[in-house]
């Protein structure tokens, strides 16, 4: 039922990876918001440095460890696609959302511990652009982890394998963005 | 890189003739064109409700604390709540779906000559966030407090906090709908840009492109550059109603004008994101009915190209008299004085195309006509405001009001009907009554012109918008004339709009039967049967030519269609 | 029928081979994390910016490059992702004038400090790192 215009390439790349291109540089903006209103606030608050202060550099660390990480077993699954076999590429693909997983988790109990010592979104407009910022970038680790699990599904039964290489693409953007909010928010204090 | 071996993708006509049930031919369809259909109809129906929206609060204005038939008494809160949903709705909910949606999903993939869009099942899901987006807002108005007040702009702290507003649960529901309907169209973007830029029929090079497609792909690829910083500062918002954030309150270390950036960031690519579609739109309809091929399309292209850069520069022009840096309102002032070169031009273009054309002044092409006289109103007009010293004068007046509406009026409605009565004998397979769509026609243009002409002149004498009556002030109270006589030509034009309503359904059940191309149009959509099966064409085409061959010198006939291979 | 592009890496050699460069560039990933991360214990400011947004600039175009392949792809991919990020260089030079000014010719923010909030975090309380 996939229409013939699917199948068709005339700009030079699958469908799919287009797609997902574009879906990509409306991504950049979303964040590019977020963080760019970030910015202004930081550099023109002299008191967020004080609160900066209180973000865990080493769950931060760890958690960007685990994303760098879920996106070589990506990039992995896409070279076992490349190949042909889609069993190899479903199972690293199942072990990049087991990153996105834990890198959830570990958020829950950052989160937790810093809720529970009073650092909630409304304590300051640090905390809520802080929340905000990395609540939307755990939105779409969310749905980076069910779009994956959908196409490893598929994989492992042989079928859709290009469609491995877009689900990458779209996690290492995930990634692209941690890459960014790691500094922002646990680095320069 | 691996291209999947299981890509063999069954033409539809293989899979045989069934028949489908109610269900998955009307509301679980994956064919651009019933969705393009389910996204017009609901705009439509949305229109129905701005419109009401702006007769109600017109009445109030015209006849302070007098019973509106059929809506009742309007207070205070109402009329905050008529005029923003009014604006909120025909931007986001008439416009939008119906220029980019429903035009952009059905003649996209015939224009282009395939069988449907690259991601039909994306397609409909974008349909099926947009219709929630429409029931939340539509929610929204029976919430305790009514719908939200505080414009369509939003602008915190009025927007942020329920106390001030006086609508708390509406405004997070109206929130809620703009956020899933910029989702909606974010996903339709990703099909529209995808389908024309990989799926074009063989032999179909850049500039074989009709003009259309690329005014809607090029309006896609604008929305979705500019729409992200405001999905962020909607989330702020919504935080700051929900959850005690302070992101524009400058009391909690936040900033009211980094709101109005965010929106406004997107706000005006907005503007051009609606604008695009129908100046393809009307560029099409010229050609058909003038005999004539597009005066320099290559031009035209580049000029689309640049005035899409462009609007990324102007936007703080909304925003003069909010207390930016004035040295910001210097650079705003020329880059919006700039971007009115391009679009003058593409007026120049039409009249180019027009010149020494066989003309014929069907109902398409007087929409067309009606397009180019109005708009040029409401451009000439936007040079008064976009030059920072005279619109500090000028901001927040019926001055604005005016221009705007001699803009978003040509687009979204003049438009609207130019694209409807030109592609209806494709879409349904029936042909419109001329004579009742002509009557429609001088029945909306000239009542419209006699409502927004006078409120220039208001807004010159210093009438400000969003005032619920003008009893309350001395000086302007003398007009008051003047504003009933703008209310009684709204009357006039709304009454007129059942004629449209009665033709098209009239039509659809009785109208002569159109062949495939009743017009003797060179491109691809009119080679092939109206309606359209499913599938499209029978046989992909295979392009040949430029969509705009008409009256060809070598040739007998004044038309040489994209695909024939002569 | 259909007619795909061939991209350019369609038959690279060695799978293998690629596997380990993949890793290879994970490796030096992890190194640059482990050198942002150390930057602040230099405690001079300037380090610790160089070596924060500087290395998160390096690990981006890495992860771009090798993972995404985004030099690989027809050109207006990378053209389209560069003209997305100056649009926000663009936002942020429009709108910072605005929101990060505390004063102006004929104006003063009544409070600069406004929204600090009363209470005292202590960041070793919570395992944060304070330089």
């Amino acid at each position: 039922m996939t229409p013939i215009a699917t199948s068709r390439s005339t700009a030079g790349l699958p469908t799919g990876t287009l797609g997902v291109w574009w879906l990509l540089a409306s991504e950049i903006v979303i964040f590019g918001g977020v963080l760019c209103s970030y910015i202004m606030h930081r550099l023109s608050h002299d008191w967020w440095a004080v609160e900066a202060a209180n973000t865990n550099v080493y769950i931060g660390l760890w958690n960007t460890f685990v994303l760098l990480t879920s996106s070589l077993f990506a990039v992995l699954a896409h070279s076992a696609a490349q190949q042909g076999d889609g069993k190899l590429a479903a199972r690293r693909l199942w072990y990049t959302i087991g990153g996105g997983a834990v890198f959830l988790i570990t958020k829950g109990f950052e989160w937790r511990m810093e809720i529970s010592h009073g650092m909630t979104i409304s304590s300051s407009s640090f905390w809520s652009f802080y929340y905000t910022a990395a609540g939307i970038h755990a939105s779409h680790v969310i749905a980076g982890m069910i779009a994956m699990a959908v196409v490893a599904m598929d994989a492992a039964k042989g079928k859709f394998l290009h469609r491995v290489e877009n689900a990458g693409i779209y996690w290492h953007f995930v990634d692209l963005v941690w890459i960014f909010l790691f500094p922002l928010l646990y680095i320069a204090k | 890189m691996a291209h999947a071996v299981d890509h063999a993708p069954a033409h539809d006509d293989a899979h045989g003739h069934h028949e489908q049930s109610f269900f998955m031919t009307y509301l679980w369809s994956t064919d651009h064109k019933m969705i393009a259909k389910q996204y017009m109809f609901t705009g439509m129906f949305m229109a129905l409700i701005g419109g009401f929206f702006a007769y109600a609060f017109r009445m109030q204005n015209a006849f302070p604390g007098m019973h509106v038939p059929g809506f009742g008494m309007v207070t205070p809160s109402d009329y905050n709540m008529l005029v923003t949903n009014h604006g909120t709705i025909m931007i986001f909910w008439v416009a939008m779906p119906v220029l980019v949606a429903a035009f952009g999903n059905f003649l996209i993939p015939l224009m282009v000559g395939c069988d449907d869009m690259v991601f039909p099942k994306l397609n409909r899901l974008s349909y099926q966030i947009f219709l929630l987006s429409a029931i939340v807002l539509i929610a929204g108005f029976f919430v305790p407090g009514g719908g939200f007040g505080g414009a369509w702009t939003a602008y915190p702290p009025l927007s942020a906090v329920g106390n001030y507003n006086l609508t708390p649960a509406g405004s997070t529901f109206w929130v809620l709908a703009v956020a899933l309907e910029f989702v909606a169209f974010l996903l339709g973007g990703i099909n529209f840009i995808t389908t024309s830029m990989n799926s074009r029929a063989p032999g179909m090079k850049l500039y074989d492109i009709p003009i259309v497609v690329w005014t809607i792909v090029i309006a896609s690829i604008l929305f979705m550059c500019s729409v992200g910083p405001l999905i962020a500062g909607a989330i702020m918002l919504l935080f700051d109603q929900n959850l005690g954030t302070g992101f524009f309150n400058p009391a909690m270390g936040g900033d009211p004008v980094l709101w109005q950036h965010l929106f406004w960031f997107f706000g005006h690519p907005e503007v051009y994101v609606v604008l695009l579609p129908t100046l393809g739109m009307v560029a099409e309809i010229i050609c058909v009915f003038a005999r004539k091929k597009l005066f320099a399309y290559q031009t035209v292209l580049y000029t689309m190209f640049g005035t899409g850069i462009l609007s990324f520069t102007v936007w703080a022009h909304h925003q003069f008299i909010s207390g930016i840096d004035p040295r910001m309102a210097n650079v705003f002032t020329i880059t919006t004085l700039l971007i009115s070169v391009p679009i003058a031009e593409m007026l120049f273009v039409y009249i180019a195309t027009l010149y020494k054309g066989s003309i014929t002044l069907s109902t398409p092409m007087l929409w067309a006509l009606g397009f180019i006289a109005t708009f040029l109103i409401g451009g000439v007009t936007g040079i008064y405001l976009g030059t920072a010293g005279s619109d500090v004068y000028f901001h927040d007046t019926y001055f604005v009001l005016a221009h705007f509406h001699y803009t978003f009026f040509p687009i979204a409605i003049i438009g609207t009907f130019a694209g409807v009565t030109h592609w209806f004998p494709k879409m349904f397979g029936r042909m419109l009554d001329e004579t009742l769509g002509k009557l429609h026609f001088w029945l909306t243009i000239i009542p419209f012109n006699c409502i927004f002409i006078p409120l220039f002149f208001l807004g010159l004498w210093g009438e400000h918008r969003r005032i619920y009556s003008y009893e309350l002030f001395d000086e302007l109270w003398k007009y008051q004339g003047i504003r009933q006589f703008a209310t009684v030509s709204l009357l006039v034009m709304l009454a007129a709009q059942v004629i449209f309503i009665f033709n098209f359904f009239k039509s659809l059940r009785s109208g002569a039967i159109a062949s495939p191309n009743p017009y003797n149009a060179n491109t691809l959509e009119w080679q092939c049967p109206s309606p359209p099966p499913h599938g499209n064409f029978a046989e992909l085409p295979t392009v040949y030519r430029g969509p705009y061959e008409y009256s060809h010198p070598d040739r007998k006939e004044d038309f040489w269609p994209q695909n024939s291979p002569a | 029928m259909s007619d795909h592009a061939q991209a350019a890496h369609a038959d690279h050699g060695d799978p293998a081979a690629h596997e380990a460069h993949y890793k290879k560039i994970w490796v030096i990933l992890l190194v640059l994390l482990l050198i942002s991360f150390a930057g602040p214990f230099v405690g001079i400011r300037v380090v610790t910016m160089v070596t924060a947004f500087g290395i998160a600039v390096v690990k981006a175009w890495l992860v771009a490059k090798h993972f995404m392949h985004v030099t690989l792809q027809p050109k207006f991919v990378m053209y389209l992702m560069g003209t997305c990020l100056v649009f926000m260089l663009l936002f942020f030079a429009g709108t910072a004038p605005d929101v990060m000014e505390h004063e102006g010719a004929n104006w003063k923010k009544r409070d600069p400090d406004a929204g600090r909030p009363e209470r005292v975090l202590h960041p070793e309380a919570h395992g944060a790192h304070h330089e």
